[in-house]
């Protein structure tokens, strides 16, 4: 065991673990935000999305040691108050079905927004083409990404 | 009638029995005396130390000969599938497209959210089966291999503009001792190494250099 330390959601966090064990673990299991999920585990599906120093990562297959001294941004610390532009959209557009890809979908979207403030449709595409929804929600996914990136009709 | 360059097609077939118009080809003796030298068959690693062609003693048939051993390694999908003629890379020894289905980005190393190294960490993950490695990324388009013959790959090689600007010096560190390229041989578990060791792969392209950098012609390797 290493004593690992990482910010969370802003928050310091001594991590007493494997430096193998893959991030999602330690977010979950061990400081205890199951926001994000885990889906194939071999970072094919996108449920365990998160941000680390503001690019994506699929926690599942990233040791937490890449994250030692580094940041993490889970869907729990997205915002404060679950007001991003995105959560409203997701909200207003009734995006998810059963839910369950929906924290990963969305920490890719913010992701994208972050970089690329009003994507295109196509570039939409490419960002999410990695996130799968078994329930086939893609078109409400693509139309609340544009709605908060202000641009409803799509480019 | 009969068409003037069929009558040189006749003239040339002539000369070169009678072996005295080296114009159409060459004598019979200096064909006799280029003839390939054979060379053992590959070791069980699949790729022949340099030593191997040791025994061809024209400079430039013996460099010719050298790359196209290289491209054995350079030629095969665990390299080819990175340096992917369009905008995706492929996997698996049938090069099938990359699934999840990913794009090169401007910087080759896929679009925001889909980047390379959201998923490949800096080494090969054995229960995830994810493949791994320093500098995960796609090779930029101007150094597709994709489709290419032994002496196209070479001539793009030697090229800086499409060689990331390398002379020969560099281009022989690079096989030798680069951390993404060492992958090939240990690609982790399911997938097929490319043929020999790094370290046979360096020697053969610091021969190759060493003999003059020559390409092969197109033509099969041996």
């Amino acid at each position: 065991m290493t004593e690992l330390i990482v910010r969370v959601n802003g928050t310091e966090q001594k991590l007493d673990v494997d430096p193998e064990m893959p991030l999602l673990w330690a977010l979950r299991d061990v400081i205890g935000l199951t926001g994000t999920k885990y889906g194939c585990g071999q970072a094919l599906c996108g449920a365990c999305v998160v941000h680390l120093n503001g690019e994506v990562v699929r926690s599942c297959v990233t040791p937490v040691s890449r994250a030692a001294g580094g940041s993490v941004v889970t869907i729990e610390g997205l915002s404060p108050d679950g007001n991003h532009p995105l959560q409203r959209a997701w909200v207003e557009l009734g995006v998810p079905q059963c839910g369950f890809c929906q924290a990963g979908q969305i920490m890719t979207a913010a992701a994208l927004l972050a970089k690329k403030p009003r994507p295109t449709d196509a570039e939409i595409d490419e960002s999410l083409a990695g996130n799968l929804c078994r329930c086939g929600t893609y078109p409400r996914i693509r139309a609340a990404v544009r709605k908060a990136a202000g641009n409803a009709s799509g480019a | 009638m009969i068409p003037k360059w069929l009558h040189l097609v006749a003239i040339c077939s002539l000369a070169q029995a009678a072996a005295v118009l080296p114009a159409c080809g060459g004598p019979a003796q200096e064909t006799a005396a280029t003839a390939p030298v054979a060379l053992a068959a590959p070791p069980a690693d699949g790729l022949r130390p340099p030593e191997a062609f040791a025994g061809i003693s024209d400079p430039s048939e013996r460099s010719r000969a050298l790359f196209s051993e290289m491209s054995r390694v350079m030629l095969h999908p665990r390299c080819v599938n990175c340096h992917p003629s369009g905008d995706s890379p492929h996997q698996r020894d049938a090069m099938t497209l990359h699934d999840p289905p990913v794009t090169r980005g401007p910087a080759d190393q896929g679009v925001v959210g889909m980047e390379c190294t959201s998923c490949h960490q800096d080494k090969n993950l054995a229960l995830a089966r994810v493949p791994g490695a320093p500098k995960w990324h796609l090779a930029p388009k101007i150094m597709a291999w994709e489709g290419r013959s032994a002496a196209a790959l070479c001539e793009q090689v030697k090229d800086p503009a499409r060689n990331g600007g390398k002379n020969l010096r560099q281009i022989v560190e690079h096989a030798a001792h680069d951390p993404l390229v060492a992958w090939g041989w240990a690609p982790g578990a399911g997938r097929t190494p490319v043929p020999g060791s790094q370290a046979k792969f360096g020697a053969l392209a610091a021969a190759w250099v060493e003999a003059g950098a020559a390409c092969p012609k197109e033509e099969a390797r041996r």
